[in-house]
């Protein structure tokens, strides 16, 4: 065992290490020495230097999603990109109408954009997503009005890592003329995403989830058809007026570089992935009642939610102390709430309270992996043993009949 | 979230984990909480004839702090009467764990799950009683 890095980290969905490669291109852009320059310099060749190397990263963002270059816009991260896309989309479209369609169970980055929105007085529709995670194609169809003008689904998610069919969408979306915005930020280097094939008209992409700096992301923007939006940010008038802001070098250069590995290491990379995640679902998936969060197949490698009934989230936590994982259940919050994309997909509160997310990543191992499944496996025991709803559970108790007294 | 020393040790090594027979006429039965609230605590005290709490016994579905919480309370209330059990407060609990005020709830719950125990306790005497009566 003197191999293993304790605490593993199991937590690639939150955010990842930055790969070596990347550090050492963002370093070469910071010094007097190095590419410090301000790419909007016209002046001087410090200011050309830089501006060449933030298009060399603008080229890998934009191959990577099957884009052009000036298609992409720098922002701050996928938060900022879901922001500019649909407060931009949908303010620009006001006159055309003022209906949003979108899910429950996507990023807080889009909910409360779109709640903000409400209170701006558009009105937006939150889909329920199928027991597997999937949109309803057809209950979306039926949703879709004359005033519809931003669609807004985003393309992995983050809690169980099921993959939406963006091209149907997109292909719906675009007969109707409405314009389709996919939060991609847990999809590069995992799932393949072609604007043009998907008909997708604006995209939120982010560095930190694929072994790029935090601090940077992008959002693409539709020029054939061409998507108009109203800034958000105001100043420069940096991003063709989309996002003033002086460009932060280091970090673009840092997010090229990571979107140029991952289109070019993802197809080995991702086999390595769904070997280790099927290794540690096989390693668990005898154990009693337990629950896969989220359809298994429509799902990117390396993504395991699973719900270990009767026990609760952050005490397994608490146990799974080696092990750096994250939980459905906000215990910690004062709010108690569990999962809101748990409850989503119809799991009971209980189930939603007793649910961890592990998410493998580039530096994952076989090793991790086994050490992992004994932990759980060991933990969910200890657990139980101390569970008075596992003893009723065993006791043949059905525990939906049993009057609660909540608090 | 950092836990502290105290709960990490009831959380790792919980006292008196178990489960006494709940039709036994001196074993008093509180179950508070909801699993859909995210826990669930089974507190279990054995009275003497005298009033003395002679055992206690837990189980808890919840968080490091409300299974530490009652793991705690098992501890306190032995030896006890059930006049010195029914004093115990939630501020005790939370105090005694270094409980942060989001896990203020798990001490509440603990308190909660004393006065049902002792509740069930005293109205089995009650009935047992009112049975001696009428017999």
């Amino acid at each position: 065992m003197s191999s293993l890095n304790i605490p593993i980290y199991l937590d690639y969905s939150a955010t990842t290490p930055v790969d070596e490669r990347v550090a050492a291109a963002m370093a070469e852009c910071l010094t007097m020495q190095g590419n410090f320059g301000n790419p909007a310099s016209r002046s001087h060749p410090f200011g050309w230097k830089a501006e060449e190397a933030v298009e060399t990263a603008r080229r890998n963002v934009a191959e990577l999603i099957g884009a052009v270059p000036k298609e992409i816009v720098w922002t701050s991260g996928a938060t900022e990109s879901d922001n500019l896309a649909i407060k931009g989309a949908a303010e620009f479209n006001q006159k055309k109408g003022k209906h949003i369609i979108t899910m429950k169970t996507e990023h807080k980055a889009v909910l409360d954009t779109c709640r903000q929105l409400e209170r701006d007085g558009f009105e937006v529709t939150y889909m329920d997503p199928l027991e597997n995670g999937l949109l309803d194609l057809e209950a979306f169809k039926k949703e879709i009005r004359e005033d519809t003008t931003v669609v807004s689904i985003m393309h992995v998610n983050n809690e169980i890592g099921v993959i939406q069919d963006v091209a149907a969408i997109g292909a719906i979306t675009r007969e109707k003329g409405i314009i389709f915005h996919v939060d991609a930020a847990q999809s590069p280097g995992k799932v393949a995403i072609d604007v043009d094939a998907m008909n997708i008209d604006l995209l939120s992409l982010c560095a930190h989830k694929v072994y790029g700096p935090k601090g940077i992301g992008a959002l693409y923007v539709r020029r054939k058809p061409r998507i108009r939006l109203e800034a958000q940010i105001h100043g420069g008038g940096h991003e063709r007026g989309m996002r003033s802001g002086t460009l932060p070098t280091h970090q673009i250069v840092g997010m090229g570089e990571s979107f140029r590995i991952a289109r070019e290491e993802m197809a080995a990379e991702n086999e390595r992935m769904r070997a280790l995640r099927d290794r540690l679902w096989d390693g668990v998936k005898d154990m009693e009642e337990i629950y896969l969060n989220g359809d298994l197949e429509q799902r990117i490698p390396g993504n395991l939610n699973i719900s270990f009934n009767f026990v609760e989230g952050e005490s397994l936590i608490m146990s799974l102390k080696d092990i750096a994982v994250s939980s459905g259940s906000a215990c910690t919050s004062a709010s108690l709430e569990p999962s809101y994309v748990l409850r989503a997909i119809g799991r009971n509160d209980e189930l939603a309270h007793s649910s961890i997310r592990f998410t493998m990543g580039r530096y994952s191992t076989e090793e991790e992996v086994d050490f992992t499944i004994t932990k759980v496996r060991e933990a969910v025991e200890k657990l139980r043993e101390l569970s008075p709803l596992w003893d009723m559970h065993k006791e043949g108790i059905d525990l939906d009949s049993v009057e609660w007294a909540h608090h | 979230m950092a836990y502290s020393d105290k709960v990490l040790d009831h959380y790792e090594n919980p006292r008196n984990v178990g489960v006494l027979d709940k039709d036994d006429p001196n074993v008093g039965t509180g179950m508070v909480g909801a699993p859909a609230c995210g826990d669930v605590m089974r507190l279990q005290i054995q009275v003497s004839e005298e009033g003395i709490v002679e055992d206690a016994k837990f189980k808890t579905y919840g968080c490091g702090s409300a299974i530490a919480s009652s793991s705690l309370v098992t501890e306190m209330v032995k030896g006890k009467t059930l006049d010195e059990v029914a004093e115990i407060k939630n501020a005790t609990i939370a105090e005694e764990l270094a409980l942060p005020p989001v896990k203020i709830h798990c001490s509440v719950l603990a308190e909660d799950a004393i006065a049902a125990a002792i509740a069930d306790i005293k109205a089995k005497r009650e009935a047992q009683s009112s049975q001696k009566e009428s017999a």
